[in-house]
């Protein structure tokens, strides 16, 4: 299969530009006669929907929850990135490409980074428009701060919330066109398979999710905006409900996988506590403006935190990395902290956890208050008091959460944090108009592999997500369905389509009627701490020939064994779980096998036969400069195909944070 | 943290579909660290159902860390349970002594119809806001973010109502199931910024319309929905929109 990414020509700044004054056209009475499904309502899926009805188009949006507004985009702290330069300090679109391009280990493509960075403050400008409570500063102007991987503030906010409202705000442009018809809502619906017609999408078979009804829904394109799929590890910071099924479904209909093994791990996630734990809690990347990281310079020190004298405390990032400190990018920040505790040096009962300490934000803030307030001679005390107010009015949320799930006051005791899954840089195959190499089906948002190599930047996926759906596929879109203007509406009672159905029941009475004896979590969890083990922060080829064995294994097991209570013709929650955990099963063994393939560690994918001698991602360009596009060929098999990386701008080096 | 172990007594209300009557079921949860979350206990007892070969329990849940607003369950007559500003999901088994009896129900109103067990319908929220719940602008028509400056007071102060997770625990708390909080809090976003001024009146006047409409009673200001919003908005939101529906209906 030839690879064609429809990069257009000349050169980058003005590849964009170009492409949106020559792509072609859709006139306004042809668009009310186009039909497009949208699956998933987060970020990308309500931007790409409302946007797409507000051109004119006839939208269908689906997703599994019982609103839109409770995509998993909502849980997004932190912030969102955009090259505004409004702190005048340095910043520019080129600079926010080359931070992402480097940010990514350089396994991105350049065309697609640089119209993310090109557009990123139209989507600031958008959301504003939009009544999006951003956080502003005393003069009424926005406001910013940093993240990992850059030396400018760049990053937008609402406190801790910036997901919160960047999807409320998409949202709420969506629910205007559901009010006057233009989109019509399917939620508690969950998408089950692509149908596609003479190699083109041409709609979907969807399962009711209360009635159970399986339902055939037809288009002239189809949009899967259904997020990433790290609910594969079983823990990770994704809601319970995230899953990888479209996306599958889509690559079993021939959308090529690129990238799979790209996974993100976090590096502040509150630890595990037990067996028992369901899905792990992010403390947001914006913590790292301001607390420090820490370990005790002794092995197996069980001090308290606050009986270890400062002359005792190892600030590992500060230590190897000044230049960037506690703000190194992620995969940097998370190998370190596996590094110490790996070695020996973990606090915490379970030895797996890091500190991340305010208490010298806190003093420093409270000096700076009572400077403000003119008082000379406060006490320690009080400047103390004063400075945990400050860091409560930036983090309070993050602070509260934490006290809820631990038991502990972040005020006074240093944070205990470790890694953990977070994101997904791999995805569905786009070319540059985010079409998979199936005609008529795109992936937008973290459901595709584009924009972040091999790691992304924090705030970066919110931009992704709205530079997708506001301001890529309303341009790209109208230069397919042009040529689709005299396809008529698509008839749902095509063979293409009962194929299709026929499939998803038989799938579902397989389950429903398989007398097994373990529950689908047991399975789930199994291929989780297989992932984690073997497919996780550190790979080798060893390890991975194993898991994929192991998922074979599993996966065997699971369909013999599996046991789903209920029926199938009522809300049943089990029934919809096994379906993603059954793709998940499949899923993990392509990861397993794409990592086992990259032999070089790159970003994320750290593969521990390739590092340099002080433990840094050693990438190997010369073989290895691709993005590897996996092929179903049905009965799990792969067929790996290559996209060659051309750097015409940046020139890739050794990744510096030092 | 210092945990333990507890065994509790669960009451839970179970009800097939929104056609059943429904009716409470015990059960037992047993050895249940304090470190779980109230959901993961729920994980723990469905395990066990599932293994016995019985109907799990089936509830609303998502995120599981407090913002989705998809988790919805009355817990021994409060919504969300004994915390105070904490959603379900966040709600830990420290807070329960061993031995305790837990009475647990869905969300009782008549606008949110049960659908199984502990699921209601609250598509009713997703109608209000679409009444009027937006700032009609267009994708591409926006002027650069900074250039209408807005008071850092009321940004907050729109951030703060902005905050609503629309998980319905106002109407559930409300012995009139008035979903004013709610709509209060989005009518209160909009109002306080430049942003929302061309539709500040249609917009409250529709909203309130919609939220009659779909069944939920008035607001008698007793304050329980403050009181269990697990964001903690306050009920001045209300009284805003009060402010806001009448001087909308004297101008008209």
């Amino acid at each position: 299969m030839a690879i064609n990414n429809r990069i257009p020509a000349g050169e980058l700044a003005q590849k964009w530009s170009t492409y949106k004054s020559t792509c072609k056209l859709v006139n306004p009475a042809n668009k009310r006669s186009i039909d497009i499904i949208v699956v998933g309502t987060g970020l990308a899926g309500a931007s790409a929907a409302a946007t797409l009805a507000e051109l004119g188009y006839n939208v269908k949006t689906f997703c599994f929850q019982d609103s839109g507004r409770r995509a998993h985009s909502i849980a997004a702290q932190g912030g969102i990135n955009a090259a505004k330069n409004y702190q005048n300090d340095g910043d520019s679109v080129y600079r926010l490409f080359y931070d992402t391009i480097k940010g990514g280990d350089y396994r991105a493509r350049e065309a697609n980074v640089h119209r993310l960075a090109e557009v990123s403050g139209n989507i600031i400008d958008q959301c504003v428009a939009q009544g999006v409570p951003f956080a502003r500063e005393y003069g009424g102007l926005l406001s910013n701060r940093s993240f990992g991987g850059t030396q400018v503030q760049r990053t937008f906010y609402a406190a801790g919330q910036t997901g919160q409202q960047l999807l409320l705000g998409a949202y709420s442009a969506q629910m205007r066109q559901v009010s006057i018809g233009a989109i019509k809502e399917y939620n508690r619906h969950e998408m089950l398979d692509v149908v596609t017609i003479d190699g083109k999408a041409r709609g979907i078979i969807a399962r009711n999710l209360v009635t159970g009804e399986i339902e055939r829904h037809g288009a002239h394109a189809v949009l899967l905006c259904t997020g990433g799929y790290g609910n594969v590890f079983f823990l990770s910071t994704n809601a319970m409900g995230s899953n990888v099924t479209a996306a599958w479904k889509a690559h079993k209909k021939g959308a090529m996988f690129g990238n799979p093994c790209f996974t993100q791990i976090h590096p502040t996630c509150i630890p595990v506590s037990g067996d028992h734990q369901s899905k792990l809690t992010l403390m947001s990347e914006s913590l790292r403006n301001d607390g420090r990281i820490w370990v005790p310079k002794k092995q197996n020190d069980t001090r308290k935190a606050f009986d270890i004298p400062e002359e005792e405390r190892d600030y590992y990032l500060e230590r190897r990395y000044p230049a960037f400190g506690n703000l190194v990018p992620r995969d940097v920040a998370s190998r370190a902290a596996k590094e110490r505790c790996d070695a020996g040096y973990g606090v915490g009962t379970s030895k797996m956890a890091v500190y991340l300490d305010f208490a010298s934000a806190i003093k420093r803030y409270g000096k700076i208050e009572a400077t403000k307030q003119g008082l000379a001679n406060a006490s320690e005390d009080e400047i103390i008091k004063m400075g945990k107010q400050v860091v409560k009015e930036k983090y309070g949320n993050l602070f509260e959460m934490y006290a809820k799930i631990t038991g502990e006051d972040p005020y006074t005791v240093p944070m205990r944090i470790y890694p953990a899954v977070h994101y997904t840089m791999g995805g569905l195959w786009v070319d540059y108009e985010l079409m998979t190499n199936v005609p008529g089906l795109y992936a937008l948002g973290e459901a595709n592999f584009s924009d972040h190599g091999a790691n992304r930047l924090g705030a970066s996926a919110l931009m992704q997500g709205l530079a997708d759906g506001y301001f890529v596929i309303p341009y790209t879109i109208g230069n397919y369905l042009a040529d689709e203007i005299r396809t008529p509406k698509i008839d749902v009672n095509q063979k293409a389509f009962d194929d299709a159905e026929k499939e998803v029941k038989d799938r579902i009475s397989h389950f429903m009627n398989n007398k097994g004896t373990k529950s689908v979590d047991y399975f789930h969890k199994k291929l989780g701490l297989i992932m984690w083990d073997k497919c996780g922060m550190a790979r080798n080829a060893e390890g991975l020939k194993q898991a994929i064995q192991e998922i074979r294994v599993l996966r065997e097991e699971f369909w013999n064994e599996v046991r789903v209570p209920g029926s199938a013709d009522s809300l049943n929650p089990e029934l919809d779980k096994a379906g993603r955990v059954a793709d998940f099963l499949e899923l993990g063994e392509l990861m397993c096998m794409d990592a086992l393939n990259r032999e070089e560690s790159c970003g994320g994918h750290f593969r521990e036969e390739h590092q340099t001698e002080e433990g840094e991602a050693l990438r190997h360009d010369d073989k290895f400069m691709y993005v590897s596009c996996w092929e179903n060929k049905g009965n799990y098999q792969w067929e790996l195909h290559k996209e060659d990386l051309v750097y015409d701008v940046i020139h890739p080096s050794q990744r510096n944070y030092k | 943290m210092e945990h333990s172990n507890i065994n509790l007594n669960l009451k839970v209300w179970r009800q097939k579909n929104a056609q059943d009557t429904g009716k409470f079921e015990t059960y037992k949860a047993e050895n249940i660290s304090t470190e779980m979350s109230f959901l993961e206990m729920f994980d723990v007892v469905n395990e066990k159902l599932i293994n016995e070969g019985q109907d799990p329990i089936a509830f609303d849940h998502d995120c599981r860390e407090g913002i989705c607003g998809m988790c919805s369950m009355h817990i021994n007559g409060r919504a969300h349970g004994p915390w105070d500003g904490t959603t379900t999901c966040q709600l830990h088994m420290r807070a329960f002594k061993d031995g305790e009896t837990v009475t647990v129900e869905p969300w009782r109103a008549s606008a949110f119809p049960v659908l199984k067990d502990l699921v209601v319908d609250r598509s009713a929220f997703d109608r209000i806001q679409q009444a009027g719940g937006y700032v009609s602008v267009n994708t591409g028509n926006a002027q650069d973010g900074n250039a209408l400056p807005i008071n850092k007071e009321l940004a907050d102060a729109s951030f703060d109502a902005a905050m609503c997770i629309g998980c319905g625990a106002c109407v559930a708390a409300c012995k009139n199931s008035s979903a004013m909080l709610f709509t209060s809090a989005k009518v209160s976003q909009y109002a306080l910024l430049p942003q929302g001024e061309p539709e500040r009146k249609t917009r409250v006047l529709n909203m309130v319309a919609q939220m009659d409409k779909e069944g939920f009673g008035a607001c008698t200001n007793t304050g329980a929905c403050e009181a269990e919003c697990p964001k903690e908005i306050s009920i001045s939101n209300i009284a805003r929109l009060n402010r806001e529906y009448l001087s909308a209906q004297l101008s008209l």
